[in-house]
């Protein structure tokens, strides 16, 4: 890939968002075209040399606080006040009406100026500022009050309420209903927008800044590129260009600064390699089938020799009975030794002679039978990635513990967290890997991805498997960690590619309809 | 609050000169937010004859919010949902449409116009608004049967 075009293609995803270059406003939506899938690196081009260059499964993106939300927003509102000569208060109007697609507000607006004016509650005089008074001989037509000293407001289109009435009516659209841009004149049949000095004017403290951080959340809102990191309290908005149009051939994964993956296309956790969707019929699958599929991703499982309950406790697959010492499969349960050469026949559900598929009951309980066999393993993933955790942070612990009363010399635990960020990063993926696997229709393909994934299986609980080792141990098998976390790393970067590749190839056969 | 003062008056008003073809009153004496009304299917509709039962409930935040608006009498109308709800949602009883000025005689006479001219772009049953368009006669012997079968309609 030519690094030139590189370069260009990250500076002007920059230039569009920071200067308000044409793309996020382009009016029709649909002229330009595909995002351009070979172009353009995950990083700046500056810093090449430290970062790899963009992976084919990777998408570019940035990351916006609320600061930089905010400017970007404000800079807008000021260009284009400048355009229209209108005060910056009427532009920000205009532009929230317009859904901040500021070309076709310009359009407009020099087409038709009184009647777009009018349309957001700007018409003539709109900018005399308005008082609360008292008004002789008032009756509120919200609530029926006619005390001669009731403080009421009206705004220009003169639709006059008592100030308790406004309030409450403010309140209730900004509180309950989460509106702030596109607030509307109370008066019957008014079109007017309440504007942010007559809201100034009738709201305390808290609901103000209530109604500045929802204008800003409808910037975002308003936007396609721009999206709200989903996880709980991040402030962080991810600008991304890939539309909704290229999720059959792209799965834009993206990281938030607070160290969330997520996908762009639906905002859940990160799914790759599984596009949005399959991830949305899965889990639509899941849900309906729960109650099957619950009993067999239960915590405990008996040994297959001699039958006593056997706790799982890490991540790891590879299990030894406490009583017999027999070794075998958590998944499959069949012996470990013979996954440790021919390896693990365990990821691919190998399909059933076609005669027992004669009737009917056959069939369905073999297709449950098949749901099962990734289900079991998706879900084994998710609970390993969980016990992996809990068993880095313990070891960690301890590791630290014995550092502290120097019965250890000390080491640096670092590799122990890499290694624990790749086991959760590379078992998430398998999990997806496995509900991709499922809509997946038998072809030469299937194999190399099935390989693949094997592959990465195996690195994932050899890896896992060194944190059961005791605590002294680990110290000393600092280099064989790092071999093992980056060969896991590596892995998935194959496995991520192939699939990724061929995504966009259109290359994979499904057997259900990507809608 | 507010909305006690505004409710009693518009009680007095439709109570004391009642839209044509309705009789108003409260469901419970003690209750000015539960309100019952009958209506009349008016003579130029394919309800005529009938007589509807409906019940318009006012939320505690009223008139900030709007009332609900359901039929308790079977109704065949593509604005009324087929359901044990009977709920009509369009227009200004929309959240998003209503206006805290907007008084319960418009929801009502806009209740009963919908009975004279039905909106069946802005339906919540689609099959009966599909018909409507497309197989006016069908849909108006279904509704005329209803309206005798549910609605006390004579003949
Ligand atoms: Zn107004
Ligand atoms: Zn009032
Ligand atoms: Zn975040
Ligand atoms: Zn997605
Ligand atoms: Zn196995």
């Amino acid at each position: 890939m030519d690094s030139d075009d590189d370069m260009r293609s990250v500076q002007s995803s920059d230039d569009d968002f920071m200067d308000g270059g044409d793309s996020p406003f382009s009016v029709d939506d649909d002229d330009d075209s595909d995002i351009d899938l070979d172009d353009g690196i995950g990083f700046e081009a500056q810093d090449k040399d430290i970062y790899p260059a963009k992976k084919s499964y990777e998408v570019d993106f940035d990351v916006f606080g609320p600061e930089q939300i905010q400017a970007h927003q404000d800079r807008q509102v000021e260009e284009v006040s400048n355009i229209l000569g209108q005060p910056t208060e009427s532009t920000a109007i205009l532009l929230r009406y317009a859904k901040w697609n500021k070309e076709r507000l310009i359009e407009s607006y020099m087409d038709r100026q009184d009647e777009v004016l009018e349309a957001v509650g700007l018409g003539s005089d709109a900018n005399v500022p308005r008082k609360i008074t008292k008004v002789k001989g008032f009756i509120c037509d919200i609530c029926c009050e006619d005390d001669a000293d009731l403080d009421t407001f009206a705004m220009k289109c003169g639709h006059r309420f008592c100030v308790d009435c406004y309030k409450q009516y403010l309140s209730q659209k900004i509180k309950e209903e989460g509106e702030a841009a596109r607030i509307k004149c109370p008066g019957d049949g008014c079109n007017r927008t309440v504007d942010s000095k007559s809201l100034d004017l009738l709201v305390g403290h808290d609901l103000h800044a209530r109604y500045h951080e929802l204008l800003t959340r409808t910037y975002v809102d308003d936007k396609d590129n721009l999206k709200w990191c989903p996880a709980p309290n991040c402030v962080y908005a991810i600008d991304c260009k890939v539309k909704a149009r290229d999720l059959m051939r792209i799965v834009p994964t993206v990281l938030c600064k607070c160290g969330h993956p997520f996908c762009f296309g639906c905002t859940l956790a990160d799914h790759q390699p599984a596009p949005c969707a399959l991830v949305k019929k899965w889990l639509k699958k899941c849900e309906d089938d729960s109650e099957t599929a619950n009993w067999i991703s239960a915590n405990t499982k008996e040994c297959p020799k001699c039958g006593s309950t056997i706790e799982k406790n890490g991540g790891c697959n590879h299990m030894t009975c406490r009583k017999c010492r027999h070794e075998f499969c958590w998944m499959c349960m069949g012996i470990w030794s013979e996954h440790g050469t021919s390896w693990y026949n365990c990821n691919r559900f190998e399909e059933k002679s076609g005669h027992d598929a004669r009737d009917a009951q056959a069939k369905s309980r073999q297709s449950l039978e098949r749901y099962l066999h990734y289900y079991n393993r998706y879900a084994n993933h998710e609970q390993s990635a969980k016990l992996d955790k809990d068993i880095y942070l313990k070891t960690e612990k301890k590791m630290t513990q014995l550092q502290v009363t120097a019965s250890m010399s000390w080491i640096e635990v670092q590799f122990l967290e890499s290694a624990s960020q790749a086991l959760q990063q590379c078992r998430q993926t398998l999990k997806w890997t496995y509900a991709f696997a499922y809509y997946l229709a038998r072809n030469n393909q299937t194999e190399i991805f099935e390989d693949n994934q094997k592959d990465l299986e195996m690195a994932v609980e050899n890896l896992s498997e060194m944190f059961e080792k005791s605590v002294d141990q680990l110290a000393g098998l600092k280099v064989d960690m790092l071999d093992k976390t980056s060969y896991c790393n590596r892995r998935r970067v194959i496995l991520l590619e192939h699939t990724a590749n061929d995504l966009k190839a259109g290359n994979w056969e499904f057997n259900v309809t990507l809608t | 609050m507010s909305g006690k003062k505004r409710i009693v008056k518009e009680l007095g008003e439709i109570t004391s000169s009642p839209p044509d073809g309705m009789r108003v009153r409260l469901v419970d004496e003690s209750d000015v937010h539960i309100w019952e009304i009958f209506m009349d299917g008016p003579e130029q509709s394919v309800y005529s004859g009938g007589t509807f039962r409906l019940v318009l409930t006012l939320p505690k935040d009223y008139p900030f919010k709007p009332p609900i608006l359901a039929f308790q009498t079977k109704i065949y109308h593509p604005n009324v949902s087929n359901d044990d709800k009977g709920s009509m949602c369009l227009g200004m009883l929309r959240s998003d449409e209503w206006k805290p000025p907007n008084k319960i005689l418009a929801v009502l006479n806009m209740a009963r116009n919908l009975l004279v001219e039905p909106n069946p772009d802005d339906a919540v049953e689609t099959g009966i608004a599909e018909q409507y368009k497309s197989n006016r006669k069908e849909f108006e012997k279904t509704a005329k049967d209803w309206t005798k079968k549910y609605a006390n309609a004579k003949k």
